[in-house]
């Protein structure tokens, strides 16, 4: 049986988690909210830390999405620095690194993810990953100290702007790509091919159907070993190669956990516990289709979903078309939808030339998504129309 | 209460545009503008989601 909570503990203090607590003030929920995080930071926001951050345009607080006094008076309990290593869903606690346990009434999980690291690279100074504000600060600082290469491994989003940012600040840069064409696997091999074009046009070393064989050096890593044998001198390594949901600390709690935290269609993952943001998996009833999603739209609106489905067992599904950008050199790049490497694509405004384009695939008859590189209204309206369902021939007459 | 968006930040993204479509307008030339720069307190509450649902954080409400 599912009652309401009176209370609402949320464990992951950033975008989902946040978006979650100030839901549930905004709805005017009047019980007491704890905001559990592991980090010592207040909530910030992400994407500034591949991009303004990191360029070294932004000082890190023009990041933060709250601070201390604004938390106190939405009267949200804020306990940072805290990582909860336990869930017991019988008596209702979770357990604290500090082996503090903590009861709760309803729970929302919105722990994250953190980056796939490479082995063998512990200890090695200069190899970086980028998902904290302590990583960014750490890359700031040795990007600062002109370094004679900056290396990074993994041509996705996150690599593809870390890229761009080193080259702003007039960086040597290479970027090493498993794939024969950067982000293949998602946009397919045309678009793939433009993100590509992009990147040496603005210079970059890009290397693209090799893989990273070694990562060498003494105290710091002084060159990297690729599987072609070629040998690249670095001084500074970004490894950006995808990232993986924060769930052991569930394990052996009876949540079930596959890629994610297993969601119903409406957030719920057991009686008053919900999940959120990068560690949810929640079928998405508008695709027929499961997914988790790792982009700063979704953790915003899933974060705040999952706190309103804790209170209302009338909150439906969530189903929305996934939505994210990615700023590289002067290109907004944006994708909605679900789209497969496979899908039929066509350039519906601008062209591949100028690099200033709307593109949309579609399978099956339908339109699956959108790819705009700067066209950010044309995106939005296409975006719609996957929202309605509509079929690829109609998108493809739409005028916008 | 007084909209305030810092254009320099806008990418025209039109995420406000689909909370508050009478108060922000994503138009033609690609460009952001606010249709009611000082909607009621009727408006709160939307106007809230939008500047949290702003990717860019560029939307700002002032009280002036
Ligand atoms: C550098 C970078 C750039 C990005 N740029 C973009 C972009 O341009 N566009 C876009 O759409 N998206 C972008 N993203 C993705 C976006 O930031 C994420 O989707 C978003 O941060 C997900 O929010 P979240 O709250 O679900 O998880 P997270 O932001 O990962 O936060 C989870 C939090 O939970 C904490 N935590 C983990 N385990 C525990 C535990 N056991 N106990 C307590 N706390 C715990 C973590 O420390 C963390 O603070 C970017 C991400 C990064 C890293
Ligand atoms: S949501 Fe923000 S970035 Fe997007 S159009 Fe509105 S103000 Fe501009």
């Amino acid at each position: 049986m599912t009652s309401t909570p009176r209370a609402v503990t949320i464990v992951g203090a950033s975008l989902a988690g946040l978006n979650a607590a100030e839901a549930l003030r905004r709805d005017g929920f009047e019980g007491p909210i704890t905001l559990i995080g592991a980090e010592d930071h207040p909530p910030y926001d992400r994407p500034p830390l591949s991009k303004q951050v990191l360029a070294g345009d932004w000082e890190p607080d023009r990041a933060a999405l709250t601070d201390a006094e604004e938390l106190q008076e939405d009267e949200i309990e804020a306990r940072f620095g805290l990582r909860a290593t336990g869930l017991d869903l019988d008596a209702r606690e979770l357990t604290l690194h500090t082996g503090e346990t903590v009861g709760f009434d309803g729970l929302v999980i919105a722990t994250g993810a953190r980056c796939r690291t490479m082995g063998g690279t512990e200890g090695l100074e200069g190899v970086h990953v980028l998902r904290s504000l302590d990583d960014c600060l750490a890359l700031r600082a040795d990007l600062e100290a002109a370094p004679q290469r900056v290396l990074v491994v993994g041509a996705g989003f996150i690599g593809a702007e870390v890229a761009a940012t080193a080259r702003g600040r007039g960086l040597e840069v290479s970027l090493v790509e498993a794939l024969p064409t950067p982000l293949g696997r998602v946009l397919g091999d045309e678009m793939g091919q433009v993100c590509a074009e992009v990147h040496r046009d603005h210079g970059v070393d890009l290397r693209t159907g090799v893989g990273v064989d070694r990562i060498e050096g003494d105290r710091r890593v002084e060159r990297v070993v690729l599987s072609d044998g070629a040998v690249i001198d670095a001084d500074v390594v970004v490894v950006g190669i995808g990232v993986i949901p924060n769930t052991e600390w569930l394990d052996g709690s009876g949540v079930e956990v596959d890629d994610g935290v297993i969601c119903d269609a409406s957030c719920l993952v057991a009686d008053r516990v919900t999940a959120a943001g990068d560690v949810a998996r929640w079928p998405n009833q508008l695709f027929g289709e499961t997914m988790r999603v790792e982009h700063w739209d979704n953790a915003a609106a899933q974060g705040a979903h999952a706190a309103r489905r804790l209170l209302d067992a009338g909150v439906g599904p969530l189903m929305p078309v996934p939505w994210f950008w990615s700023d590289q050199y002067d290109r907004k790049i944006q994708l909605a939808g679900r789209v497969r490497p496979d899908d039929e694509v066509r350039v519906v405004n601008g062209s591949l030339d100028e690099r200033r384009f709307a593109a949309i695939y579609g399978r099956a008859g339908k339109i699956t998504g959108v790819l705009g590189f700067n066209r950010p209204r044309h995106v939005m309206r296409y975006r719609a129309l996957i929202e309605q369902g509509a079929s690829f021939d109609d998108a493809l007459a739409a005028e916008f | 209460m007084r909209i305030v968006v810092d254009f320099d930040l806008c990418e025209s993204n039109a995420v406000c545009m689909q909370i508050a479509p009478d108060i922000f307008e994503v138009r033609d030339d690609d460009f952001l503008y606010i249709l009611n720069e000082t909607p009621g307190e009727a408006d709160r509450v939307r106007v809230e989601e939008c500047v949290q649902r702003c990717p860019k954080q560029a939307i700002s409400i002032a009280e002036d």
